[in-house]
């Protein structure tokens, strides 16, 4: 199957049949959920927080936009607690734009996400950069709409596909402009998917079990991983992206498409610097093409950027069990 | 004589494509390679073309970098080239197209075949859905279709011929040998619509 459906629940609450016409039709069922990520690969998701930026986004070629009442670079200066956006502002962007529209709601909170499926958004990204809610992740397999969740590791992704996620990003470090942690957790990801790879081709249950263990998820989804020598679900890269280069260097790194979060609205050549990052992600292995993409954007216009070690949140230690 | 397949591998469900054109291929024991295809010089190299699934406003764009585009369009200008196209690639496909809620939009099209087309047509993410479909070009045996925000044909031309339809929803198409669904054939292990364009394309290449 294109789709791996390994690590799926058996009959899916969110999973619902129905009538459309004389003809029964099966919605929400993880071949439609994984699927629609699948639409999404090669394609940069762009944060946005009104209309007029998802309708730059829109124009410059984002795949989807994600609607937040702040951008994370904006959230970590408010301080206080973040929450899910306004629904009238994420309907109004659902009216204005044709690609999907993906909205965050808090780790646990599963309301968050009940309101947001009800409006319709296409996809709910439960987010380390909101305010967690619970130390307990969304059963997401009750949602009709898929999830994408953040991951440091692999243990962190199975786990959030266990519990349902039809995608998953690495978390990086949000809002910071900085790429080292997002670089990070791609290689974390890759070198356990290797290690997890190599036990199954060598057909030592043993080990492959012992691995589960370790990494607190299933058996069946390792197994799963170690069979593809990949995530059974699609993978972006999240969190600190900010130039095109940053992005070519994550596609390079094996991920499927890209997140940019404050990267695009806190820089002060919006417009351009979206364009050149869609240029760069799609055309990641040439780098005449990544050249040209980065001569595009004016570094002295780039969002400032911190330094990983100074913070004093680091969101992306937020829902790691 | 060895066929030469490209996917336009600019953004969407490209490996999916591929994958499943091989197995096609494989299935059908014929002899060709099916390669990703970015450039416009890559795509004047093909004897036939898929475009994938994924969002039609973001290929349209990519499809301008690279030429890619206007070879498309100068390969159709030779008879019978024969492109299959799902979902956003029926976009692409289409002369005219248009949102079910925003309405006319100004995106790049292929104007190759003479229809109009509803995108997001059965709603956003939440109704996305499989079904059994009939598609006559393939045979009695439905098949499981995946359709994903997807689109429908509102308006056709005298030459083109309805493949597929799901109650009122026009969902696959064909005229010359351009074939346009609204589904995602790549997604499942059934690659009776990817074996189809393959005989399509053999017979264009006699």
């Amino acid at each position: 199957m294109p789709v791996s459906l390994v690590g799926s629940v058996s009959n899916p609450k969110g999973s619902k049949e129905a009538e459309l016409g004389k003809v029964r039709v099966l919605r929400g069922s993880t071949l439609v959920k994984r699927g629609f990520a699948h639409m999404l690969k090669h394609g940069v998701v762009m944060d946005v927080t009104n209309v007029e930026q998802a309708q730059t986004a829109e124009e410059a070629g984002a795949v989807a936009v994600m609607v937040l009442d702040k951008l994370p670079y904006d959230v970590r200066k408010a301080g206080g607690v973040a929450r899910t956006a306004s629904l009238k502002a994420i309907e109004e962007i659902m009216d204005n734009v044709t690609i999907p529209v993906m909205a965050k709601c808090r780790i646990g909170h599963v309301y968050e996400a009940r309101v947001l499926e009800a409006i319709g958004v296409d996809m709910i990204d439960e987010s380390e950069v909101l305010t967690p809610a619970d130390e307990r992740h969304i059963w997401k397999w009750n949602f009709t709409t898929p999830f994408v969740c953040g991951a440091r590791d692999l243990g962190e992704a199975l786990r959030r596909i266990e519990e349902g996620a039809a995608m998953i990003r690495t978390k990086g470090e949000p809002g910071t402009g900085n790429v080292v942690e997002a670089v990070k957790h791609v290689r974390i990801l890759n070198k356990e998917i290797r290690l997890v790879k190599a036990t199954y081709e060598s057909n030592d249950e043993e080990e492959l079990i012992k691995l589960a263990r370790e990494l607190n998820v299933s058996y069946e989804l390792v197994r799963e991983v170690g069979r593809l020598g990949r995530l059974p679900v699609v993978n972006f890269a999240a969190g600190g992206i900010t130039t095109p280069a940053d992005a070519a260097l994550m596609m390079k790194l094996g991920c499927d498409g890209i997140f940019v979060g404050s990267g695009i609205f806190k820089s002060s050549d919006p417009l351009e610097r979206a364009r050149a990052i869609v240029l760069a992600t799609t055309f990641y292995d040439d780098q005449k093409i990544v050249a040209e993409a980065q001569k595009m954007v004016d570094e002295k216009k780039s969002m400032a950027g911190m330094d990983i070690t100074t913070l004093e949140l680091r969101m992306q230690e937020r829902g790691k069990e | 004589m060895k066929l030469k397949i490209g996917v336009l591998g600019l953004q969407g469900d490209i490996e999916e494509h591929i994958e499943a054109t091989k197995l096609a291929l494989k299935k059908l024991n014929v002899e060709g390679e099916v390669i990703w295809t970015k450039s416009g010089e890559e795509v004047l190299s093909v004897d036939g073309l898929i475009i994938p699934g994924g969002e039609s406003t973001v290929i349209g764009l990519l499809s301008t970098y690279g030429r890619a585009l206007d070879a498309v369009k100068e390969k159709i200008l030779e008879e019978e080239f024969p492109i299959l196209g799902t979902c956003a690639g029926l976009i692409i496909m289409a002369k005219r197209a248009y949102d079910k809620i925003v309405g006319q939009t100004n995106q790049e099209l292929l104007g190759a075949m003479d229809i109009t087309v509803e995108r997001n047509s059965f709603g956003r993410q939440k109704e996305s859905f499989e079904a059994d479909l009939h598609i006559s070009v393939i045979g009695e045996k439905s098949f499981r279709a995946v359709f994903i925000r997807a689109p429908s044909v509102k308006e056709y031309g005298s030459k083109v011929e309805v493949i597929a339809k799901l109650e009122e929803y026009i969902v696959g198409v064909k005229e010359r040998n351009f074939l346009g669904l609204a589904f995602h054939p790549e997604l499942t292990n059934d690659t009776r619509v990817h074996e189809y364009f393959i005989n399509l394309l053999q017979e264009y290449k006699r």
